[in-house]
């Protein structure tokens, strides 16, 4: 299992260098890496029954509780079939998209890297190990966005991206930070024993809403949806794989994932709910009222995430199977939606669904992969669909007070994606051929059989609902909601609401869409609203960040280094005298302090004077002679009071300083005061006051006891332990002898640094 | 006597950071160096003073009989000493290459010199 | 600083101060002193040697570059940390000889260690003060 999610990354990390001898051929060596990985997991099919799970536990990190344990349960495997799945046709489809690229195998790398993380997401049962993978997924996804990598728009839009899951997922972090640790462990499988506890937890309110904004950015919903759509600037086979069947369902995984563990509380289902209705209506009028086609396939997606959050918020069990079926339907449709508007765009040049039209005289078999994805997209019987549909309806139906205005929120928005599936699978394919579009042609099978291959897998699951029933449907249902009521899917539930629904929904979305043409016009009209759109107010809050920041550097950094030093120490002066200030005990207990005899005195003495005279000597050598004699006074008062180590190196160190000085005292030039006598005045007075709060704090810190107990600790042992009667050595060489050893190393760059400084060879720069 | 080591580390650090915030690089070394001096003196401070009874086992003996002095902050300050010097001697020829270059050891006439080096 | 007086001291202080140095060494696990104290005092030693006859005449002295002295020290530093592996301890393990040495007490992984630490002082101090002394 760990090899099954790894080996994405194993092959990312291996294609640069194999690329250069199989150019040709790896594209295709590596579309067998997600097919054996689709067919590894359908195996595990028929062992996944009503919520049982397997798992497969490797170590990792065990001492923080961090293992990579895989838990495989039918959420996680109807992921993984979409991941492997999906995954097989675009690496396919790439081989020929984007053929002869010049940087086809690194692109192949991004994708298998994609892949990988997505899986490590959908399968992991630590949550660390989860936030790690989803973290990758938002990187691999950055490099895949932006990876026509000269085209700035590409960039941005790859910025803005990675911005938004990024933020997201450190939010997310901070969610399941908490969460553990109010549940105690990271594995989700433990976690959900102590379900009860967290939700009557104080913390449960931050847990649902951090959780909320690293599921509602990864998933693009309102307000954090504008990332996806400039995503699309990405070559098609991403937008497929990356941004309609798998990387955006992430946040929807998640919520689906910890329905059972946090879900069915007042927060988690209103929230949800309001969310998700908020954004399946906005992106799904959106969609209308643009015109290129990847543009209103990414608005629907939008909505179309927006319903998952919508039913997930729900809840009932009938919302959630609704839920389970719509996350596979919408795979099926729309990356078939999207793998189209991606021939069209490779054959014609051209995504404008204003002008496109009449392709189907020249590729038949995309033109009927792009009805039957549209069909399926608008719910019409015998369609995949329309049995999500169906189930959609009848699950805001049973809602009581809700039911009306939720039922009409989910049909007008499923009328509105009618109308923009329509758009993007039937209009380009309908009507006369204009004649721009003439030359084109039906491109090579390896780009047709993908999409058609899906909208096909979309009819057989739509006329045999039983196929997904009990093999598939059926796990994913009880591991979302934890019951084990048995499903029934059908094609026909009876002349009921919810068909009456369905069948309105049919005959006003092809109305609107009868009547109703994407235009440049529409798209217009859109514009003047951009400016308070929340990408637009993200953007302005942006640029407030990056002025302060400039205004923040240029204010503190202003190359002058005893600026620097003033603001970090009136800084920290300011701090110790608020601690000062709101209260210190001093109190000196003249009992316990050693009393003076005339020889330390006469040290003190000494000290105190050559200190001033080493401050405010004109002559250089006189202050360096003075430092020297404070050094030598210090090593007297370690030498007096049981340091004799210190004193003989403070000794020594202090000799080879003054000697250092005075081999290149003499090339330097006389003494000279630069600064104003104010200036001098102010720094006299600050470095007095910081003087003082250094004593103050001392005092303060003297008056509690010393913790000794690591010191009794090492001088116990000297002997037992150790070998040794002087402990100062002893803890240099034995016990932090791995400081010693850095330590050592420290010195060693000291020394390079002065010998290459003066082998330097520098002339003198001529002044003007 | 651990009165006037207070005052002897306050003076050490006031006067450190007064030659600190010289414009003169000599005297931002010296403030250096009697930084470094007044840091070791307050952590060994902050190890209580014990006359007399160096942390060295005496002859014969497995474990401490008497009182004796920290060994952790003089073991701190030992290292500290001699890297201090390796910093204080890498300042110390810095100032004297930066010197050799542009004849003046005033801090604000190296600002406009970045772009001729 | 070249005089006759100081030059004979110094013949005879470089030796006794090595010595000491040496001594200083190998006392430090049982009495005050160690690797960074008697590395310190060797490269004074060498240093007074350089003042009374010229760099040139220490130089020929120590023979080998004084930066040499640098990566040997941290390779027995390592050494000593590593030496543990090989019996299955963690990193910087302290092993001893059962038996103790006359004059030098127990020999174990610290000493080598101290030595490494007494090298790159005495190579790091006399980079610094050589190269000094050799471009004023």
């Amino acid at each position: 299992m760990i090899l099954a999610v790894l080996s994405g990354f194993i092959f990312a990390a291996l294609v640069p260098f194999f690329s250069k001898f199989f150019k040709r051929t790896i594209p295709f060596v590596l579309c067998a890496l997600p097919i054996l990985l689709f067919i590894y997991f359908i195996s595990f099919l028929n062992q996944i029954e009503l919520g049982s799970y397997l798992m497969f536990s490797y170590s990792w990190v065990p001492s923080l509780g961090i293992d990579l344990d895989f838990r495989l349960d039918g959420l996680s495997i109807l992921f993984a079939l979409m991941i492997t799945g999906i995954g097989s046709l675009v690496f396919l489809y790439t081989a020929n998209y984007l053929k002869g690229h010049q940087y086809l195998d690194r692109f192949y790398g991004y994708l298998s890297m994609f892949m990988a993380s997505m899986l490590g997401v959908v399968l992991s049962d630590n949550l660390m190990t989860m936030f790690v993978f989803w973290e990758l997924t938002s990187i691999s996804s950055f490099f895949l966005i932006g990876f026509n990598n000269e085209d700035a728009a590409s960039r941005k839009s790859a910025l803005t991206a990675l911005g938004i899951t990024g933020l997201g997922g450190l939010v997310l972090l901070a969610g399941i930070v908490i969460l553990a640790s109010v549940g105690n462990s990271y594995s989700f499988t433990e976690l959900l024993g102590s379900s009860d506890v967290i939700k009557s937890s104080s913390s449960y309110h931050w847990i649902i809403g951090l959780v909320f904004v690293g599921a509602f950015t990864k998933s693009a919903q309102f307000p954090f949806h504008f990332w996806l759509p400039g995503a699309m600037k990405a070559p098609t086979p991403v937008s497929t794989y990356l941004h309609s069947a798998t990387m955006v369902k992430a946040g929807i995984y998640l919520l689906a994932r910890f329905t059972p563990l946090l879900g069915d509380t007042y927060w988690w289902n209103g929230t949800l709910v309001t969310i998700g209705a908020i954004t399946m209506i906005y992106a799904a009028i959106h969609s209308l009222f643009r015109v290129d086609l990847k543009s209103i396939l990414a608005y629907s997606t939008i909505s179309a995430l927006g319903i998952l959050v919508f039913l997930i918020g729900i809840g009932t069990e009938k919302a959630l199977l609704g839920a389970a079926i719509f996350i596979l339907a919408h795979a099926l449709y729309k990356a078939a939606l999207f793998l189209i508007t991606g021939i069209i765009d490779h054959e014609t040049g051209s995504r404008d669904a204003s002008k496109l039209a009449g392709l189907q005289k020249v590729m038949m078999p995309v033109a009927i992969a792009g009805f039957i994805a549209a069909l399926s997209s608008a719910g019409v019987p015998l369609l995949i669909g329309f049995i999500s549909k169906e189930v959609m309806y009848e699950a805001t139906l049973q809602l009581g007070q809700w039911a009306i205005i939720l039922t009409i929120l989910i049909v007008l928005t499923k009328i509105f994606l009618f109308v923009a599936g329509f758009w993007a699978g039937i209009k380009p394919f309908t009507g006369p051929l204009p004649k721009e579009f003439q030359k084109a042609h039906l491109p090579s099978a390896l780009l047709w059989v993908p999409p058609l291959l899906l909208s096909v897998l979309s009819v057989v699951f739509g006329v045999f609902p039983g196929l997904l029933e009990k093999s598939l449907i059926q796990s994913v249902f009880s591991s979302i909601s934890g019951s084990a009521t048995i499903i029934d899917l059908k094609l026909w539930h009876g002349f009921n609401t919810a068909l009456m629904l369905s069948i309105l929904t049919l005959v006003v979305g092809f109305a609107i869409y009868w009547f109703l043409q994407p235009s440049e016009k529409n798209f217009q009209k859109t514009i003047r609203f951009e400016r308070i759109s929340p990408e637009a107010l993200t953007r302005d809050f942006g640029n407030i960040f990056s002025w302060f920041a400039g205004f923040w550097t240029r204010f503190f950094q202003n190359g002058y280094l005893r600026n620097y030093v003033i603001t970090i120490l009136a800084f920290l002066t300011f701090l110790m005298a608020y601690r000062i200030f709101i209260g210190v005990k001093i109190h000196i207990d003249w009992d316990q302090i050693s009393t003076v005899t005339p020889s330390e005195i006469i040290v003190v003495t000494l000290m105190i004077i050559s200190i001033f005279i080493a401050i405010f000597s004109k002559s250089r050598t006189t202050s360096i002679v003075a430092l020297g004699v404070v050094g030598f006074a210090n090593c007297l008062f370690f030498l007096f009071y049981s340091a004799p180590d210190l004193a003989m190196t403070q000794f020594s160190i202090d000799t080879l300083t003054v000697l250092l000085f005075m081999l290149i005292l003499f090339r330097l030039p006389k003494n000279k005061t630069y600064s104003s006598k104010t200036i001098r005045i102010r720094d006299g007075v600050l470095s007095l006051i910081f003087g003082t709060l250094v004593a103050i704090l001392v005092l303060e810190v003297f008056e509690y006891p010393s913790s000794t107990d690591i010191s009794k600790f090492y001088a116990d042992n000297a002997y037992v332990l150790a070998k040794g009667r002087n402990v100062v050595n002893i803890i240099l060489v034995d016990y932090r002898a791995s400081d010693t050893i850095v330590e050592t190393v420290v010195l060693v760059i000291a020394a390079i640094g002065v010998y290459s400084l003066m082998k330097l060879d520098l002339n003198p720069i001529k002044k003007n | 006597m651990e009165i006037l080591l207070i005052i002897i580390i306050g003076l050490l650090h006031a006067g450190g950071l007064y030659m600190l915030l010289r414009r003169s690089m000599f005297k931002i070394i010296i403030g250096l160096i009697l930084l470094g001096n007044g840091a070791n003196l307050l952590i060994f401070l902050l190890g209580r003073l014990v006359k007399g009874h160096p942390p060295v086992l005496p002859d014969g003996a497995k474990i401490f009989a008497e009182i004796y002095a920290d060994p952790l902050p003089q073991a701190v300050i030992l290292t500290a000493i001699v890297i201090g010097f390796g910093l204080q001697s890498f300042a110390i020829i810095l100032i004297k290459t930066v010197f050799k270059v542009l004849e003046t050891d005033d801090l604000d006439e190296l600002n406009s010199t970045d772009e001729e080096i | 600083m070249k005089s006759l007086l100081f030059k004979t001291a110094s013949d005879y202080l470089l030796p006794l101060l090595l010595l000491f140095s040496v001594f200083m060494l190998l006392r430090g696990h049982y009495e005050p002193g160690g690797g960074f104290v008697g590395g310190l005092m060797a490269a004074i030693a060498f240093l007074i040697h350089s003042f009374a006859h010229g760099l040139k005449e220490t130089r020929n002295i120590i023979r080998i570059n004084p930066g040499m002295l640098m990566p040997i020290g941290l390779l027995l530093t390592l050494l000593a940390g590593i030496a543990p592996w090989l019996i299955g301890q963690p990193f910087l393990t302290g092993l001893w000889f059962e038996e103790p040495f006359r004059f030098v007490g127990v020999v174990g992984t610290a000493l080598l260690f101290d030595i490494g630490v007494y090298l790159v002082v005495i190579g790091a101090t006399l980079t610094i003060m050589f190269s000094i002394t050799e471009t004023v």
